[in-house]
């Protein structure tokens, strides 16, 4: 979307004197007020502006909870309880950080699902979803990391059994795995150094995020956003300017994301914790069921389907890496699931496979949760690997409009009017 | 219209809870737990702690829990602050006074012992966990400053009403499974269900039967294969209560001796010296102690709520008006 009309003029003196020098001001005047956005976006295209608000709140409110936390095994959870009741507003950050990084997961998997939905991994957005891919990573890691931090019974196993897994390596290269694991325990147990090397990353991590996230916005300011027509921009006539209209509605969506973040930040602030962890660790005693946070739980099924332990771990770590594949195992030249009367259904069935992934993740690994998370991760990866290209090929696309104009305002108002709708379809692969 | 939408809700909650309850009575029994649900002041939106219901609370722990079990992240001035049982200062300066902790090391570098002040902690019961368990027989009383908090009741429904469950207690604010276990743990002390054997070697309640014959088990676990059943009997030292899992603890009976007319802890304000009211306030108290910033929070979050709603309506508004003229 380079090129489109600079409107920027700059204020007074110094504007202009500035301009000149560093023209910061025009740039961002060009990405957040000119930048056209496709005027037919839907209310799941503000949860980009979402996960930039919730990237910031959690940088913002563990920055905080790092100037009273200290990161020992000794005293890491009485330095969280701590803060909680004697810190001023303590309670309240250390609130809105362990409830934020839910929230920041809630936001991020509705994004994720838009984009399968819209196909917005489709030709010439993959480096824009593979950014996002990566983010997507590195903010699981975070996440995991961050919930070591108060040392609580949880926190304690989740770490042991996560670790434990790269142990699972053995299998492979013998020795390999045992040093990684003393590697990333820094020790031959879990204990104080095992919690000061994840504190530092869990640190560190978030920058690393934001980079990516500056990269991610780039790239999406370069090809444009997708819309649910899944067509490209054609005319002026197709878009509108960022700003008022896009940030409007961003801020109201954000408003309403906010109500809901609020509300379990003030009313149920435990709800999605887990119980256990308000017990200081203990390496003596196993909790009765070890789960990780909520949002790990549909890729802990697929760990627990599968009966080899170097086969959970590596099913696992495809079920992300896979994603990084879409915009190529994706066959259709249909970008919107919109126009795809085949592919909605596998859609929704793989949306359903994943909540019940989630819901398998939290239960014991016995009996029928076991089975039924075997034929769920099935489905996962028969999605990306069969239903994916297959579908692409077989089905036929219901007719798309000409236009993103036509399709919202009907009849012929559509930009360039070609009988033909060779921008509903992504560019086609050179293959 | 919203009252239709609870009680319809609620049927189908009832109907999905009977399917539930029909496929679970296959299980063996004296598995099941179930632990009701109390009514808190400091429950739901508008929840407050009440005052008073913290004072006996703190009463019952002092009287019967602090024998056994630490209160050690409390300090003194927290029965004081605000949102707690606010005690009067003078009653905090005196109650601290009775206790002794270790005072900082004097002139001669001696730790000595002396009279705590409201700056201090509970003092700890135990000098480590191997004395703690030394004297109660290998059990380790936990401290009580989180309990509340690491507490929680597991649902016990079946699958398929799980996620109404859950956006239940999400809507209706529900964090108080903690104080609710408590409740049910600490009332839910009594003999073990006894049972005969038929000829076919199953365990059955006996009901009225006593003399031979007659066991009282735990648990009960059934014979696959016509083999007999297999009756789990309470281990030496243990105490029977229904609601904790595996039905045999450590701790006995906190309230064992009470009687009506010689109650355990003597409430100052009328409130009838019932187990389970000594139950309902020590939780709450509990509950305090491991969450002592509930009313603050719960303030702040109406005003947080209503802002936001606010907000949430004029940005709506506005972003009607600037699209407006744009189709979309």
């Amino acid at each position: 979307m380079q090129g489109h009309e600079d409107t920027y003029k700059p204020n007074g003196a110094f504007g202009k004197w500035m301009d000149e020098r560093l023209p910061i001001m025009r740039l961002l005047h060009g990405q957040v007020v000119d930048f056209p956005t496709p005027r037919n976006l839907n209310y799941l295209w503000t949860f980009g502006g979402i996960l930039t608000f919730c990237l910031v709140a959690q940088i913002v409110t563990g920055i905080v909870l790092a100037m009273h936390y200290v990161p020992s095994a000794d005293a890491a959870f009485d330095s969280v309880q701590h803060i909680k009741r004697d810190v001023n507003y303590g309670w309240l950050m250390q609130s809105l950080h362990a409830v934020g990084a839910s929230m920041f997961f809630v936001a991020v998997y509705i994004h994720i699902f838009r984009g399968l939905y819209y196909g917005s991994y489709k030709a010439p957005r993959e480096v824009l979803w593979i950014l996002g891919v990566f983010i997507f990573l590195a903010m699981m890691a975070t996440g995991f990391l961050g919930y070591t931090l108060p040392w609580g019974q949880m926190s304690f196993w989740g770490v042991t059994v996560i670790t434990n897994l790269f142990s699972s390596v053995d299998e492979v290269i013998p020795g390999l795995g045992t040093l990684i694991v003393t590697w990333l325990w820094g020790g031959y147990s879990v204990g104080g150094a095992t919690l000061n090397r994840f504190y530092s990353l869990h640190y560190l991590l978030p920058f690393v995020i934001f980079g990516l996230v500056a990269l991610h916005i780039w790239a999406l300011h370069v090809t444009g956003q997708n819309n649910p027509t899944g067509l490209e921009v054609k005319s002026k006539s197709d878009t509108v300017p960022m700003s008022p209209f896009a940030v409007t509605k961003d801020l109201f969506a954000l408003a309403v994301f906010l109500i809901l973040y609020a509300w379990f930040v003030f009313f149920a602030p435990d709800y999605l914790g887990h119980a256990d962890n308000y017990i200081p660790a203990n390496p003596l005693v196993t909790p009765a069921h070890i789960v990780p946070e909520w949002y790990f739980l549909p890729f802990y099924a697929i760990l627990r389907a599968i009966p080899s332990k170097l086969g959970g771990v590596i099913a696992m770590f495809s079920a992300v890496a896979i994603l990084a594949f879409v915009p190529w195992l994706d066959w259709s030249r249909t970008r919107s699931a919109k126009y795809r009367p085949m592919f909605k259904w596998f859609f929704w069935l793989f949306a359903f496979t994943c909540l019940a992934l989630g819901y398998l993740g939290a239960m014991p690994a016995e009996g029928s949760y076991v089975t039924w998370s075997r034929i769920f991760t099935a489905y996962y990866f028969m999605f990306f690997i069969l239903v994916l290209p297959i579908i692409g090929l077989i089905e036929t696309p219901s007719p798309t409009p000409n236009s993103i104009s036509e399709a919202v305002l009907g009849g012929d108002h559509g930009g360039g009017g070609h009988a033909s709708s060779d921008a509903a379809v992504a560019e086609p692969e050179k293959r | 219209m919203l009252k239709t939408r609870t009680t319809m809700a609620r049927s189908a909650l009832a109907v999905v809870a009977a399917l539930a309850f029909s496929t679970n009575s296959a299980l063996a029994e004296g598995d099941h737990i179930v632990i009701k649900r109390n009514t808190w002041s400091f429950g739901a939106m508008f929840g407050q702690y009440d005052k008073n219901q913290l004072q006996r609370g703190f009463q019952v722990y002092r009287d019967v829990c602090s024998s056994c079990h630490g209160l050690n992240r409390i300090a003194f001035r927290n029965l004081a602050q605000p949102g707690g049982p606010e005690f009067p200062e003078a009653a905090v300066k005196a109650l601290a006074k009775e206790y002794e902790v270790k005072q900082p090391p004097n002139d001669d570098g001696e730790v000595v012992l002396g009279p705590a002040k409201l700056s201090d902690y509970f003092p700890p019961l135990y000098e480590n966990e191997n004395a703690a368990r030394a004297t109660h027989n290998g059990a380790l009383p936990p401290d009580l400053s989180l309990i509340a908090k690491a507490r929680s009741v597991a649902y016990s429904g079946s699958w398929y009403a799980h996620p109404y469950s859950m956006v239940k207690d999400i809507l209706s604010s529900y964090q108080e499974g903690g104080a609710d276990y408590l409740v049910a743990l600490l009332s839910g002390y009594s003999t073990p269900t006894a049972y005969v054997r038929d000829d076919k070697g199953h365990l059955k309640p006996a009901g009225d039967k006593t003399g031979d014959g007659v066991v009282q088990c735990i648990s009960v676990v059934h014979g696959e294969h016509g083999k007999p059943d297999v009756c789990n009997k309470l281990a030496e030292g243990m105490n029977y209560n229904k609601s904790f899992v595996g039905h045999q603890i450590a701790m006995a009976n906190p309230f064992d001796g009470h009687e009506p007319d010689s109650p355990r802890v003597i409430y100052q304000d009328g409130t009838k010296p019932t187990i389970e009211n000594y139950a309902k306030d020590v939780a709450a108290f509990l509950s305090w102690a491991s969450d002592p910033s509930l009313n603050g929070r719960k303030q702040t979050g109406w005003l947080v709520l209503v802002y936001l709603l606010i907000t949430s309506v004029l940005l709506y508004v506005a972003k009607r008006r600037i699209w407006s003229g744009v189709k979309h």
